[in-house]
């Protein structure tokens, strides 16, 4: 794949070689993978540490109880409905914004600019922004603007549409970085073809359906698994702008809640296991998406 | 360019929907130098007269002790995954392992897995261990969270290293320490430069690790934030003087590393 090695003058011997590489192998197998075993044996024990005496083996009971548990299971359907509608709606927004930023205009890098600062808010501040400046009933932005236009209507919009909230912050978040991982696809994106279609009197329309778009869905892939990847785990927002409350628990929400403040340790690893029995599945086809543009890279 | 109508009302959109998106950030810093009162009108106030209140009480109700919790475990974590990821990245690229994309994957794959799953061990380990609310744990799990980004990233930096000069320096009889420094250093500093800004963006942004695992002394600067707003009266230009001065690290590193920010945050995918 990479060009080949260049030949050594002395054989080094293959520990030699390992040997950078080891301390950083270890350390990440002791730090990641071995709290997931931990994870995975307590997933079947029946442990709740405000009863440290009625601890044991409970079998499958904790993965029952989680597929049983009404909110447990609303925090799975929360998690895919948050991460879906944020992911596909910063894609296509980022998908426009990439578009227009392609072009040549005045001010464009200071434009640029501007669309990234939101991405470079920290989330829990953004949160705290979202929920106290804009959509505070009483004196938000959002309300203040309505007002301004000469509307009558003040919603409260956490409590009305709690889902939609997270999710809109959210969106104004990652819009930014979709934006920037498919305007570096657009700009990779070979000249000489759209010249020739443009000659041969192709529509821009026809131009982004068979040229630009086939060359940006590799993009759209990576932005979308990436996202996904991030706003599956996503805990700030939930935690900050509507503590778990009025429907919006995700399984990262729900289960630092479960361990955090309900104790129930096996409880929370069975969801946990599930979490990551999910990422999996994401991760896999991540990886494939990942090892594909990297094949490219190295060609 | 001649600029054409089209083109006019393309760079317009932009120009607008640049100004839609930057718009909270900018009411977050105008809000932030206003006083409570003005901060807190609807319709809202925007040219009421300007104050650096907010910010004095900000710093003044205890927030140095988190920042530089934060400023400790970012740079901290920062320093000492650079330290394990640049040799590794060195045995990925310019005197690669065998196998070295399965390993360059399984580090990558790690990065995919929830964080939140481990959450529970982790938090028992520390218990065990007496690392609760103790920073350099936390500082310890954040180089674990960066590694696997650093690793990618420096990969991909050092096997811009033409291996040429490496070969020549080799042959003039430079040992693998004069190499790294003297041949390698330099090239793959603008690369290093920006992995270390990545890395700290990630670690200063952090909250739930840092929410689960310290409290009043190790809490860092995000979980200040959430405990900051109380129900006590006004609060809103504070929470924005707090919000700009926890993010401004992060804004002033982001546009440091603005060109490099797409390569970091697809871990090298995307050039």
């Amino acid at each position: 794949m990479d060009r080949p090695p260049p030949v050594p003058r002395k054989t080094y011997p293959k520990w030699a070689r390992r040997a950078p590489l080891l301390p950083a192998l270890i350390f990440l197998i002791v730090v990641t993978q071995l709290p997931f075993v931990a994870t995975l044996v307590i997933s079947f024990m029946k442990w709740n540490s405000l009863d440290p005496t009625n601890r044991g083996f409970a079998g499958f009971d904790n993965y029952v109880n989680v597929f049983t548990d009404p909110d447990l299971r609303s925090s799975i359907v929360n998690t895919i409905v948050l991460t879906a509608s944020v992911v596909l709606i910063s894609l296509v927004l980022g998908l426009g914004l990439a578009l227009l930023l392609d072009k040549k205009f005045r001010g464009r890098g200071f434009v640029r600019t501007m669309l990234i600062a939101p991405f470079l808010v920290v989330p829990v501040a953004a949160a705290l922004i979202w929920k106290h400046v804009l959509y505070n009933p009483e004196y938000g932005l959002f309300n203040g603007i309505l007002n301004w236009l000469g509307f009558d209507a003040q919603p409260d919009w956490i409590s009305s549409m709690p889902m939609s909230a997270v999710v809109l912050s959210l969106v104004w978040q990652w819009t930014p970085f979709m934006m920037l991982i498919l305007l570096a696809g657009l700009q990779s994106k070979p000249v000489e073809p759209v010249e020739a279609a443009r000659i041969d009197g192709a529509s821009p329309f026809q131009i982004f359906r068979y040229l630009t778009f086939p060359h940006l869905r590799q993009y759209l892939e990576l932005g979308g698994l990436l996202g996904s990847i991030y706003i599956v785990q996503n805990f700030d927002a939930v935690f900050t702008i509507t503590s778990g409350g009025l429907g919006t628990a995700n399984l990262p929400y729900m289960i630092y809640q479960t361990f955090y403040q309900a104790h129930e340790y096996g409880e929370a690893s069975a969801a946990g296991v599930i979490v990551v029995a999910g990422s999996i599945a994401i991760a896999t086809f991540a990886l494939r998406v990942v090892s594909s543009l990297f094949k490219e890279e190295a060609r | 360019m001649r600029q054409t109508w089209g083109g006019r009302i393309w760079g317009l959109l932009a120009w607008i929907s640049g100004l839609v998106f930057f718009a909270p950030v900018a009411w977050m810093f105008l809000t932030s130098l206003h006083s409570e009162t003005d901060a807190a009108t609807n319709p809202p106030s925007l040219a009421a007269p300007l104050t650096m209140d907010g910010y004095a009480e900000f710093f003044d109700g205890g927030a140095w002790p988190p920042l530089l919790n934060s400023f400790s475990a970012s740079i901290g974590s920062t320093i000492i995954v650079l330290l394990l990821a640049i040799p590794a990245a060195y045995a990925l690229s310019i005197k690669p392992v065998e196998k070295w994309t399965d390993v360059l994957f399984f580090f990558l794959s790690t990065k995919m897995m929830p964080v939140v799953a481990a959450l529970l061990p982790i938090y028992l380990i520390a218990q065990f261990a007496g690392m609760l609310d103790n920073i350099s744990f936390l500082t310890l799990l954040y180089c674990s969270m960066n590694l696997p980004i650093a690793v990618w990233l420096m990969r991909s930096f050092l096997s811009e290293v033409p291996r040429e000069i490496l070969e020549a320096a080799s042959i003039d009889g430079a040992g693998l320490i004069t190499i790294l420094r003297r041949v390698v250093a330099p090239i793959a500093m603008p690369g290093i430069a920006a992995t270390a800004l990545i890395c700290f963006i990630f670690s200063w942004n952090e909250l739930l690790f840092a929410r689960v695992l310290t409290g009043v002394v190790a809490g860092t600067a995000p979980v200040y934030l959430t405990g900051f707003v109380t129900s006590q009266g006004l609060f809103l230009a504070k929470v924005c003087a707090a919000a700009v001065v926890v993010s401004l690290p992060v804004l002033i590193a982001g546009f440091a590393a603005q060109d490099k920010l797409v390569q970091g945050l697809s871990l090298g995918a995307v050039k």
